[in-house]
């Protein structure tokens, strides 16, 4: 039933395309699939959110280091070892009891690679893209998020080639931890501001 | 351009639907798609982004993300004088038809990878000049009214409204495709704006929101 060669007859449009790319850039001497083959990894290994973990964590610990992180985020960002592959320049948005910042792309999916990896469909999708910027409050309550009316919601559309990460709140309960273990704490979603880190059981 | 991608603001999209435990790709073509268009040695003319908002509206809603990132990079290909559309269905119907056919290999891997390696280094996005912005943070602005054909970084929903200037980020390569009258060079100063949603929604917008957008200063008038 399920062989090599049925998988192959039912292989999408867009997977037979990608092929056949494939072997047209090899043969043209443009790639090698082994070059290929470790972007691809890159992603896969060593791009992701942990990046940012580590970067708000850091943050979370040392006040000198926020305060470098928040006035200038690529370069606070580098210190941990992250940078942008295309050179862009990270906005870092402090989010606290009366400020929530949240981060979008409305043109395309633009969101900081470096410390937050390949985004989630989500943040690709037509609902969140369109609708963030108007109705904020009720994406967020979508994500389970309901903010007080008392806190002020800036959406970032990042428009232009800076992007924006969300620093944020560091959690009650976390007096005596560990960077490492405020490490484990941070969530992705937390980063793109669409939902709150929460207070780990005392 | 007025287009399809341009989608701030409309309505008709339905939830946002969260996948749990989603895969980083949900089938392997689609990280070989993101290599290939981070990778190749070859500028897309006219850009990435271009490619895909010129997309034919139902074709642009109906693609995935990888699949409009695939056909960028081919179309990219294809308008460098890279590749053509005939030797690509040619390689589909080849390896539909055979899929475990060998295609022709480069002669010299080795050299293949010593250029790609060369050809890596990205111009800086920002640049040190000697441009005096013309706005300060505080200053209330009005964005223009344009509606330019090409490649613009200014969304609908926020042309002809006001705000205030929150920061100065430097000078950034102007990414439109049009410069605008009486600009000779790409580079400007860029700003952060903050819009209310009230400015931008009127009566339908939420209470204590605001939204902010990286601001070219071509795209901006003191209010």
């Amino acid at each position: 039933m399920n062989n090599s060669r049925e998988s192959v007859h039912t292989e999408t449009d867009a997977a037979l395309r990608t092929r056949a790319l494939e072997s047209l850039l090899v043969e043209k001497g443009l790639l090698t699939t082994d070059i290929i083959d470790e972007v691809v990894q890159k992603y896969e290994q060593d791009v992701g959110p942990l990046n940012g973990a580590k970067v708000v964590a850091r943050a979370w610990s040392d006040p000198n280091y926020k305060r470098r992180l928040l006035a200038n985020g690529t370069a606070a960002i580098a210190e941990l070892g992250f940078g942008d592959a295309h050179g862009s320049k990270i906005v870092v948005l402090e989010n606290t009891a009366s400020v929530h910042h949240v981060v979008v792309c409305t043109l395309c999916s633009c969101y900081p690679w470096s410390v937050l990896g390949l985004p989630p469909s989500w943040y690709k999708s037509y609902a969140y893209r369109s609708r963030v910027v108007r109705e904020p409050r009720v994406v967020l309550r979508e994500f389970d998020l309901e903010l007080s009316d008392s806190v002020e919601i800036r959406v970032w559309d990042s428009n232009s080639d800076l992007r924006y990460m969300v620093l944020p709140e560091r959690p009650a309960n976390t007096e005596d931890h560990s960077e490492k273990q405020l490490v484990s704490l941070v969530t992705r979603d937390s980063m793109i501001g669409v939902a709150k880190i929460e207070a780990p059981a005392k | 351009m007025d287009g399809i991608h341009d989608m701030g603001g409309m309505h008709g999209f339905g939830p946002v639907i969260r996948e749990e435990n989603e895969p980083l790709f949900h089938d392997p073509w689609e990280g070989r798609v993101l290599a290939m268009t981070v990778a190749t040695p070859v500028p897309i003319p006219g850009g990435s982004r271009n490619n895909i908002e010129n997309m034919e509206p139902a074709h642009y809603l109906s693609s995935s993300y990888y699949e409009k990132w695939l056909h960028s990079r081919i179309k990219g290909l294809i308008d460098a004088g890279v590749l053509t559309q005939e030797e690509l269905e040619t390689r589909m119907a080849l390896l539909r038809d055979h899929p475990n056919a060998k295609t022709p290999e480069h002669p010299d891997p080795d050299a293949v990878r010593a250029e790609f390696k060369r050809s890596r280094p990205v111009a800086p996005l920002s640049q040190k000049m000697d441009i005096q912005p013309q706005f300060s943070s505080g200053d209330r602005v009005r964005s223009r009214n344009i509606h330019p054909t090409g490649h613009t970084r200014l969304p609908r929903y926020v042309r002809d409204k006001y705000g205030t200037v929150t920061d100065f980020y430097g000078i950034y390569n102007f990414q439109d495709a049009e410069l605008p009258a009486g600009c000779a060079t790409r580079q400007q100063p860029l700003y952060a704006v903050r819009f209310d949603a009230a400015e931008l929604w009127g009566s339908a917008a939420e209470a204590k929101s605001a939204v902010y957008l990286d601001m070219w200063e071509s795209y901006l008038e003191l209010a």
